[in-house]
């Protein structure tokens, strides 16, 4: 007995990991087929080129736990991302100085950007409206309100810093000459800034701090824990004086918080903001946190599973333009990769909650 | 000695239908009593008054000889009043010490800022009552749905008992178990009763009720129809009293 139950977590736990063995057998594929895959400069670029997904996963994936989905997260980018370039805009007009109206423009995002998930949650919580349709309501609300407020075109002509800061790197390299940190060093020679080392871009930095807290509270706090208990059987939660009504609206929340981070991330790396932003950001969200291991029942997954999954598809899109290859059929393999991972999901029923402690 | 819980002159209305009429019954520290009836002889209704689920027409409950009002079953469970359901409410995607702390988590501080889940003592504390209860379960970093139905009951149990239930009602406590777990189950059943927690069991199952319950109360047609002493009664006077082939007591 004791026996059988050693076996099957070992079998478990290869399983548990076939998402990794997935990872690095694309990264070694495209290091050995592309040219420079497996360099810093190129691996920095999977992780900036990720940067949407990752954050849209990582709030999906609280959603996905309790068991409810969130579909508004891909027009919520494209939401945030017209409202903080909107507002850089307009006051850097009035005479702002760049770093007034970025930070201005960035918290506006995230504070209007809570809004459309307290709506969600409101509406899965109190009213009982499915997921699915309540958020895709708020997917087509958010879309629409954005179209009206950037009036159908694209935001331009943001500030510079935006720029700056969006393709800035934490550490600037130059062997034996310079070493700085956040500040691009100026007046380099041609052949300088060609040998410049950039070392971990700001975008990624400031991602990976939200998810490393995020991941923190999901794994190691009560809030966590009950997010993993509604998911499991929300009469018991209920029943356990758990207030499942409002941990839904939080849950949602958080979700909604993490879509307009990936506006504003969005607005500094392309130094526009646009209505349709991260509309196509949707499915991949969802694919990242199933790859990773969540169950669309609720109950289970972790933020380190859905890290896992976003860079699945990150690094598979980095290599198809590493190799030339048209982005459409990243589509066909992003498809092929859900369902197959949904399939070692039904095969192990017995491996359905796993990870949590 | 004073009855644990004491609820007299019960009425239970849903519209014409008089689910529970008039019932009385008492229950002492320590006490297993069955409550045993047909279908629809109310049975569930009168338990969910007990637990605060539905809110009696008429009649009064006394705990601990104090008048109560149990309006809602969280209110219930303050008292220390439980209900073991058949569904267990038990989260199967949680491990077992988590489910006898779920909605009360320890928590401890994290480089003295953060509150985190006290692991280590949430799994301590489960061990020793389930110690004190006798009940073996592998492991309780294991997830409920590996465990068995038996086990799964005892999980449950643990849980009330580690926050101070001191009557616990079970319904149709062995419906859906092995033979061996039932047995397992009922021993379980006397090993609270022996500490001290009153126990009331709802079972169409003769065999459990007789072998763990020192009274039983027979319902039909919502009402009381008759209070046995276990070992003064047998299967078949039970049984006539149920189904109404044997007639009503005098004295009730």
């Amino acid at each position: 007995m004791i026996r059988q139950i050693r076996l099957k977590e070992k079998s478990m736990n290869i399983l548990r990991r076939w998402t990794l063995f997935f990872l690095a057998i694309e990264i070694i594929y495209f290091s050995l087929v592309g040219t420079n895959y497996f360099s810093l400069k190129n691996i920095q670029e999977i992780f900036i080129s990720s940067t949407i997904i990752l954050l849209l996963a990582t709030g999906q994936t609280f959603v996905i736990i309790t068991g409810g989905i969130d579909l508004s997260v891909g027009f919520m980018v494209g939401f945030s991302s017209v409202i903080s370039a909107k507002v850089m805009v307009e006051l850097w007009g009035k005479g702002f100085s760049q770093e007034w109206a970025i930070a201005i423009g960035i918290f506006s995002a995230l504070l209007i950007g809570l809004i459309p998930g307290f709506i969600n949650g409101f509406l899965v919580a109190k009213w009982r409206v499915p997921p699915f349709i309540a958020t895709f309501g708020m997917y087509g609300i958010a879309y629409g309100i954005a179209e009206i407020i950037c009036g159908n075109v694209p935001i331009h002509n943001l500030p510079p810093k935006v720029g700056s800061i969006g393709h800035g790197y934490l550490i600037y390299w130059l062997p034996q000459k310079i070493f700085s940190f956040l500040i691009k060093p100026g007046n380099l020679t041609r052949q300088e800034l060609k040998d410049l080392i950039y070392i971990v871009p700001n975008i990624t930095i400031v991602t990976f701090i939200f998810i490393g807290i995020f991941a923190f509270i999901l794994a190691k706090t009560k809030f966590g824990h009950h997010t993993y208990a509604i998911g499991g059987n929300i009469n018991a939660a209920e029943r356990a004086g758990i207030n499942v009504k409002a941990h839904l609206i939080k849950t949602y929340m958080i979700s909604s918080f993490f879509a307009s981070l990936a506006g504003v991330m969005y607005v500094l790396l392309y130094i526009t903001g646009r209505a349709p932003a991260g509309g196509a950001r949707l499915l991949d969200s969802v694919v990242a946190v199933v790859i990773g291991g969540a169950s669309l029942y609720g109950g289970k997954g972790t933020i380190m599973g859905t890290v896992i999954g976003a860079l699945i598809i990150g690094a598979l899109e980095v290599g198809l333009i590493n190799l030339s290859i048209p982005t459409y059929n990243l589509h066909i393999a992003v498809g092929c990769i859900l369902i197959f991972a949904v399939i070692i999901d039904q095969i192990s029923p017995e491996f359905i909650y796993r990870d949590q402690k | 000695m004073e009855p644990l819980l004491e609820v007299r002159n019960i009425t239970k209305r849903f519209g014409g239908l008089i689910a529970v009429d008039n019932v009385s019954m008492k229950i002492f520290p320590g006490e297993v009593v069955g409550i045993v009836g047909d279908n629809g002889a109310g049975k569930s209704t009168l338990i969910k008054v007990i637990s605060g689920v539905y809110h009696a027409d008429a009649g009064e409950i006394y705990f601990d000889s104090k008048r109560i009002k149990i309006n809602n079953p969280m209110e219930a469970l303050r008292i220390g009043i439980e209900t073991i359901y058949q569904d267990l409410a038990l989260a199967e995607n949680l491990n077992v010490y988590s489910n006898i702390f779920l909605g009360r988590e320890k928590l401890k501080k994290f480089l003295g800022l953060i509150d985190v889940l006290d692991h280590d003592y949430m799994l301590n504390e489960s061990k020793k009552v389930l110690n004190r209860l006798e009940i073996e379960i592998p492991s309780l970093k294991n997830k409920i749905i590996n465990l068995s139905g038996g086990q799964r009951q005892a999980v449950a149990i643990s849980r009330s008992i580690y926050w101070n239930a001191r009557l616990l009602i079970m319904d149709e406590p062995t419906a859906a178990l092995g033979v061996v777990e039932q047995e397992k189950v009922l021993n379980l059943v006397r090993t609270l009763s022996s500490q001290g927690v009153s126990v009331i069991v709802i079972s169409h199952q003769m065999r459990d009720v007789f072998s763990v319950a020192s009274r039983l109360v027979v319902m039909r047609r919502g009402q009381k129809v008759a209070e046995r002493i276990t070992a003064k009664t047998t299967h078949e006077e039970v049984v006539g009293l149920i189904v109404g082939s044997i007639g009503v007591d005098v004295d009730n």
